[in-house]
């Protein structure tokens, strides 16, 4: 394995040194770098030519510069980065450290929220392939495909934010018909999923468009969205909703990993649920407290890290001659448990954000990566800052990889569920439950690790258009400006960060093909 | 193959499957197969018709102008005019689409935008689809030191996003028109083609056919353009649709970012760039672009989903109950009056088998973009 990686990293190192070298010659010969000099007649033009010259080595050829340039980066072995600077006199390494952190987190949302839902969407049309439901989905998928991102980017703005702000302002109430819309939706979509003979299906119809519309009634009368708590004669009853939540969570782990019939499985996960429900009032006032617990990016993920592996141990403790499944459902109950927890410390702050001086209660933005008002907030505040800001961006980009992802999912699923040893599962009597979650969906992931991996240059490319529809100052703008003005330190920046990031997928790609067919043998 | 023949009066659905598949090719020639499977496929032919019309419409209102050659339409208005604008510019009997803020007919600029895009696809995927089939085939063909270069170069240009190789190249040559920038574009498309055409190449050529015409005396080159490559064009041919696809949307966005189509001509993704903060006064002047935008990339979405399903046979449409019906009598029909011939019958189910039985090369490398895995075998799980 570690040759293997060894290796790879090599061939991905001298891959990125040829298409840098590629890239810097083609940058530096796409225009005149002083032409905005060569414009004016002032007195001191010379010399300012002279400078910019000397600045970014003109005198230098392309080709014989990009050494100048690389010898700049092999400097980051030794501790002293040098990407050069930008034509503006600014060193390109403090420019790109001030963006790159917006714009790999747009793209790491992007990508991870393309893929879980991609994956689900694809598993759940591929279990009910012909369906209207999977029909529906095809025909979304191929609008998607053929959605240019920066026509969808301006329409997201209209509808999504200045739409739904509007909405807001004006209380976020719903009208009755758009309640019974979303019923009808919520009941077809569910009847179309979980499928079964007419009697079930009419059940399923009547449940699911029963609860959506009542959910979104009452969620509308109460002023949910202005306010995300459960309220009612005054009562803070959100715990009720959390628990119920907890409970949920727990069941539908259990549900796909086990089965419901597994109950010490099933206790295991309500045990852990109940668990989040105790623990419900003291993490809000003792980890999630600010005053308390100095919160950020890295105690949250160590507090992540605790709960899955609390769970491995208590699924292990308890896990019966079953502890490999238990240890799996209880770190995943604790983890979704957990994550619904700092949802809903998001969630706690949504009343007091929006209506701050400074959003004014127009919460969804549409410019810029933050709002430089909350710079100073807590790490709540800041998150969901962070989230007003990236949900339309993020929109924007995952929808092609998303219907990418979606279809590979479905083809890839359908391909396995015919294979001859899905067959000889079924016929053993192993349930369907079994028969996908254990023997079929991890076969079907192996050509889809492949696709993400080469997907993620498109999601980077996405990215630079993406930012400029929403005005972001990061990577892909410093990209633009960097080739508008015929400079390629900052360009080469951008390049090297991004296509590192693609090689690493690649990578990564290789190492999780291996892990899930253990017939590939990596050396 | 010993095969049981059913006996009983209802035969079983497989048979009717069977029987169905083995009419509908009964002597036909390959592509007679591929184009009957694809005119099956109703979306790819409305596809089809909708981009004809849109061709048709883009070339014929505003007429061409090329190389300083100008050929007028039969539409009033052509991009470079101004006319007066009307009562703000809002879509009337005089301009249809609406004008923009300076009064420009935005019929005229969206037609002459379309031509563009359709040219730019057009170039694109000729090119990317020459050069992708060169390299594959060769180093599929020829493995060894060749494929190890030419797979290594493949993979210094992938690394580097369309969109941000676009960029770059579109600062270069935009100003020097659409027709050299969809040449340029074209040589840096050709990334992925090349990886598949050279995985399709690997298999073919441990076929038997290719090893008897090796030993017939062919030459290598006859062996890759004669026996190789046709049956290599299923991939191809879907594949440079799907990079179709993909070019009319870079396009787009590149002249969108302004590294496309340079200013006093257009683009389709140009005048959405030029108009997008207009969207609350004159929305019209971006909904026209982006429809057209849409409905094109469509359009080639679905003729190259339909050339899949007509090309992989593996991957075709469930035939519906009723021409299973339809078929099983038919079947029966002719069994009675033939009085059942086992033989025949034996025959028949065997030569079934053979050509529903994907074949090593219907396992390659799956297509890029693959999208509707269907089976009929699923069907009945």
């Amino acid at each position: 394995m570690a040759t293997f990686i060894v290796r790879r990293l090599i061939a991905a190192v001298l891959i990125l040194l040829a298409a840098t070298f590629l890239m810097y010659n083609m940058v530096a010969l796409s225009g005149d770098p002083l032409e905005d000099l060569r414009g004016v007649q002032t007195p001191n033009t010379a010399q300012l030519i002279e400078a910019r010259i000397r600045l970014l080595h003109l005198d230098v050829p392309p080709p014989l510069r990009y050494f100048i340039w690389l010898g700049g980066i092999a400097g980051c072995f030794i501790g002293q980065c040098d990407f050069g600077m930008t034509i503006q006199q600014q060193p390109v390494l403090d420019v790109l450290l001030n963006s790159m952190d917006q714009t790999l987190r747009l793209v790491t949302v992007a990508t991870l929220v393309a893929i879980i839902l991609g994956i689900i969407i694809g598993i759940t049309t591929a279990l009910r392939q012909y369906s209207a439901y999977d029909y529906g989905v095809t025909f979304v998928s191929f609008l998607f495909y053929s959605l240019p991102i920066f026509w969808f980017a301006v329409l997201l703005k209209q509808f999504l934010a200045i739409g739904a702000n509007d909405w807001l302002q004006r209380g976020g109430q719903i009208h009755w018909w758009v309640i019974a819309l979303v019923a009808l939706a919520s009941g077809l979509f569910w009847m179309s999923v979980l499928g079964g003979d007419v009697k079930r299906k009419l059940i399923t119809f009547g449940l699911a468009a029963a609860s959506g519309g009542l959910l979104l009634w009452y969620m509308s009368v109460s002023g949910w969205f202005l306010n995300p708590r459960f309220i009612v004669f005054g009562l803070d009853f959100s715990l009720l909703a959390i628990a119920v939540l907890f409970l949920t969570v727990a069941l539908l782990v259990t549900a796909i990993l086990t089965g419901l019939k597994n109950r010490r499985s099933l206790f295991i996960a309500l045990g852990m649920a109940v668990l989040g429900i105790a623990l419900y009032y003291p993490v809000n006032f003792y980890l999630f407290n600010p005053q308390v617990v100095p919160m950020n990016a890295w105690i949250m993920i160590a507090s992540f890290l605790v709960v899955i592996l609390f769970g491995v141990a208590v699924g292990h403790l308890f896990g019966g001659d079953n502890k490999a499944a238990n240890r799996k459902i209880a770190a995943w109950t604790g983890f979704l448990v957990f994550a619904i927890m700092v949802v809903d410390r998001h969630m706690q702050l949504w009343q007091a954000y929006s209506q701050s001086g400074f959003i004014r209660g127009r919460p969804i933005a549409t410019i810029g990566a933050s709002n430089p008002g909350f710079a100073q907030s807590s790490f709540f505040v800041q998150g969901v800052d962070a989230f007003t800001h990236l949900l339309l961006p993020s929109i924007a980009l995952m929808v092609i990889s998303f219907a990418g992802y979606t279809r590979y999912t479905r083809a890839s699923l359908l391909e396995v569920m015919n294979q001859d040893y899905i067959r000889t599962a079924r016929a053993k009597g192993l349930t369907e439950r079994t028969v996908i979650v254990r023997h079929a969906f991890r076969n079907a992931l192996i050509p889809i690790t492949t696709i993400v991996a080469f997907d993620i240059a498109g999601i980077i490319g996405g990215a630079v258009i993406t930012e400029r529809v929403f005005g972001w100052t990061g990577m892909g703008s410093m990209f633009q400006n960097g080739l508008d003005r015929v400079d390629p330190n900052p360009v080469m920046a951008f390049f090297l960060v991004t296509g590192a990031l693609a090689l690493l997928f690649n990578l990564l790609a290789d190492i999780a093909y291996a892990a899930l067919d253990p017939r590939i043998r990596v050396s | 193959m010993t095969t049981n023949i059913p006996q009983t009066n209802e035969p079983h659905i497989t048979d009717a499957e069977a029987n169905l598949e083995l009419k509908e090719v009964e002597g036909l020639s390959q592509g007679q197969i591929v184009r009957k499977r694809f005119f099956r496929h109703v979306g790819a032919v409305v596809s089809m018709v909708v981009l004809a019309l849109i061709v048709l419409l883009a070339f014929t209102s505003v007429g061409l102008s090329f190389g300083g050659v100008r050929v007028p339409g039969w539409w009033q208005w052509d991009w470079t005019q101004n006319p007066r604008p009307i009562n703000g510019g809002v879509p009337s009997w005089e301009h249809p689409f609406g004008q923009d803020s300076i009064g420009k007919d935005l019929f005229a600029l969206v037609m002459r935008g379309t031509q563009q895009s359709l040219m730019i696809m057009v170039l694109v995927g000729l090119i990317g689809a020459t050069i992708g089939i060169v390299i594959g085939a060769l180093s599929g063909f020829f493995r060894g030191w060749v494929d190890a270069v030419l797979m290594r170069f493949t993979d210094v240009i992938i690394t580097i996003p369309f969109i941000v190789i676009g960029a770059v190249i579109g600062s270069t040559f935009g100003k020097l028109g659409a027709f050299i920038l969809a040449i340029v574009l074209g040589l840096f498309s050709w990334t992925g083609l090349a990886r598949l055409v050279r995985g399709e190449f690997l298999t073919l050529r441990e076929r038997e056919f290719v090893d008897a015409a090796r030993v017939a005396g062919a030459s290598n080159g006859r062996i890759i353009f004669k026996h190789i490559l046709p049956n290599a064009m299923g991939v191809i041919i879907v594949n440079t649709t799907l990079l179709m696809a993909g070019a009319i949307l870079a396009e787009t966005a590149l002249s969108y970012l302004g590294y496309g189509v340079q200013a006093p001509d257009t683009s389709l993704g140009l005048i959405i760039s030029q108009n997008q903060e207009a969207f609350q006064t004159r929305p019209w002047l971006f909904w026209w672009p982006g429809i057209f935008i849409i409905t094109i990339a469509l359009c080639i979405n679905f003729i190259g989903d339909g050339l899949r399903d007509a090309f992989d046979p593996r991957q075709k449409r469930m035939p519906s109950e009723r021409a299973m019906r339809k078929s099983d009598t038919a079947a029966a029909d002719a069994a009675a009056l033939r009085g059942a011939e086992v033989e025949d019958a034996m025959s028949a189910t065997a030569s079934v088998g053979q050509a529903q039985a994907p074949g090593p090369d219907a396992r390659a490398p799956r297509v890029e973009g693959d999208t509707a895995g269907d089976n009929p075998d699923r069907d009945r799980d």
